[in-house]
């Protein structure tokens, strides 16, 4: 009894100090970063364009601006490549097909982002420049990359979400004498849909996250895009590329775009949780 | 899925229950051996001071070649270690401010509070201005490439070329190297918000190198035969132009310290600034200060 009470306690422990360097990290990105925020004035920092922090211009809007692009065109690619994934898989494939199927496409998740960087560098970088225009380094790219990259999250929470579906509901509307393509699309994907919207979200929260395989791809000018060949940075990047050689207010400045990259993830990621208990 | 994690979970949980208890001698042994290993190892590092790592850390620019001259010096001097990290000019500088490296590497000049420390000059670089080798253009003006970097020229027809937009490829904000480039070529300008953004000349280098209509700079000593450097204003960037300062964009290359180096420090310093150094350095592309 006294071993099984200790063990409790190690265990509560391990999982208070998970919950602590949580709060640790929130503590410090704000106390690193707020300061700036303060004396450069809140609209001054997310409502200008004008980034030189060497120079003392710490406007970030153009970032905010292209991670939501960059988000939305993978989202444009990975939600409906995903989806109808997911709905092949769950719902249309012999059980050996998806034996087969949904490990490979699990371990897309574990292919390291820098190679998927390197492969966007060296492959889909040059045929952008050659048969579209611009420097190939550009919002098109990154989304192409990202859409690939949030592949594995959206299929395996879509197909959980679409296995969790009673086969009570399939049969009753095979019964009734739907066609299968119609009970998928009228009977599952409905009560399915709060397990693919938190997929989808998990999805945006993967995508505006993600910073090396966009480094490389993105171009990373600081110009608000006109069109999607031209080159964005994400706020991501933004921190990444310039922690290096920052001091100063310059990483404080960068330590600010955490704050607000913080404050989109935990939006996010809140909104994925309520959707979730809505079931 | 959630299923089948719970249930790895709960039957780990159970192994570790029903086995975990390692028997009381061994793990008392376990513990003397742990502390005997402590002892052994504070002893062999008290007696032996030298052979603490000496560490130097900074500018990307400087990096490969501090690289370099410590895989030499480590070959030369068995025992000595130097160990050499990356992180950038500012990190290096804040780095040797704060004691967390013995040497900070910089490729720009100490600025405000910075000038405290202790400058090392040790070597020269140029800035070479690169294009793709099937770029025919050969020569540029300083005015032309201030030009093109601030933004208002935008299409290579400008140069009497044939008409493309210019891919513009600049280092990041806090670059060494930008930051030499923006005062030798840009005077009060900035460089435009619409250029290229990469964070280390070997990713300029390969942007320059895939792209044949883009436009960048690096590092003098990093020009390789996969892209062209520019002569500016009639004058090639090569060794020779760079050390009698007839090429306009050169730099310093400098290592910093909290206080004058000494001991295993020094060492390595006067390892970087006497003649077999200096040489290293030189035959790496750089241009020696000596």
């Amino acid at each position: 009894m006294q071993r099984e009470k200790f063990i409790e306690r190690v265990l509560l422990l391990l999982a208070l100090s998970s919950i602590g360097s949580l709060a640790l990290i929130t503590i410090f990105i704000f106390l690193e970063g707020f300061p700036l925020i303060l004396s450069v004035g809140l609209k001054d920092f997310i409502f200008s364009s004008h980034w030189a922090p060497t120079k003392g211009h710490f406007g970030i809007l153009a970032m905010i601006i292209s991670s939501i692009l960059v988000t939305i065109g993978a989202m444009v690619i990975g939600v409906p490549l995903g989806l109808s994934c997911a709905i092949v898989l769950a719902e249309f494939s012999p059980k050996r097909l998806k034996m087969v199927l949904k490990p490979t496409l699990e371990l897309l998740a574990g292919i390291p982002s820098v190679v998927y960087g390197f492969l966007g560098v060296v492959w889909l970088v040059p045929l952008i420049r050659n048969y579209l225009g611009g420097p190939g380094l550009s919002l098109l790219a990154a989304s192409i990359i990202l859409g690939i990259m949030i592949l594995p999250t959206i299929i395996s929470i879509s197909i959980d979400a679409l296995t969790a579906v009673p086969d009570l509901y399939r049969d009753g509307s095979l019964a009734l004498g739907a066609t299968r393509w119609q009970t998928v699309s009228r009977v599952v994907l409905p009560a399915a849909s709060s397990g693919i919207i938190t997929a989808i979200i998990l999805g945006m929260g993967r995508a505006i996250g993600e910073t090396m395989a966009v480094i490389m791809v993105a171009g990373n000018a600081l110009k608000i895009p006109t069109s999607v060949l031209d080159p964005v940075r994400t706020l991501t990047s933004n921190i990444a590329l310039e922690l290096g050689y920052a001091a100063g207010r310059h990483r404080e400045a960068l330590f600010a775009t955490g704050i607000v990259l913080f404050i989109i993830i935990m939006i996010l990621n809140l909104s994925a949780t309520l959707v979730t208990r809505r079931r | 899925m959630s299923n089948s994690t719970y249930a790895l979970t709960k039957s780990q949980g159970f192994g570790l229950a029903k086995t975990s208890e390692p028997p009381r001698p061994v793990a008392a042994l376990l513990l003397f051996l742990l502390g005997a290993l402590c002892i052994i190892c504070g002893c062999s590092s008290a007696s032996e001071p030298v052979s603490r790592p000496l560490c130097l850390a900074g500018s990307t620019s400087v990096q490969p070649f501090a690289e370099k001259l410590a895989e030499i010096y480590m070959h030369r001097h068995p025992g000595a270690r130097v160990d050499v990290q990356g992180g950038g000019s500012s990190a290096g500088i804040y780095a040797a401010t704060h004691g967390a490296a013995d040497l900070g590497a910089s490729s720009r000049e100490l600025l405000g509070e910075e000038k405290k420390l202790v400058e090392i000059p040790i070597a020269y670089d140029g800035i070479a201005v690169i294009v793709h080798p099937s770029n025919p253009l050969t020569n540029i003006s300083l005015a032309d490439i201030r030009k093109i970097f601030s933004g208002q020229e935008t299409n290579w027809q400008a140069l009497g070329l044939p008409s493309h937009p210019i891919d513009l490829i600049t280092r990041e904000e806090g670059s060494g190297t930008r930051e030499a480039f923006e005062h030798l070529v840009m005077a009060k300008g900035e460089i435009t918000p619409a250029a290229l953004v990469q964070d280390s000349n070997g990713s300029v280098r390969e942007i320059v190198a895939g792209d044949p209509h883009s436009i960048g700079y690096i590092s003098a000593g990093l020009v390789d035969h996969r892209v062209k450097g520019l002569a500016i204003d009639g004058v090639l960037p090569t060794r020779d132009n760079i050390k009698n300062h007839t090429y306009k964009l050169v730099r310093r290359f400098l290592l910093v310290a909290r206080a004058a180096p000494t001991g295993s420090c020094q060492a390595f310093v006067d390892f970087v600034l006497g003649p077999d150094g200096q040489k290293i350095l030189e035959t790496e592309g750089l241009v020696g200060v000596k």
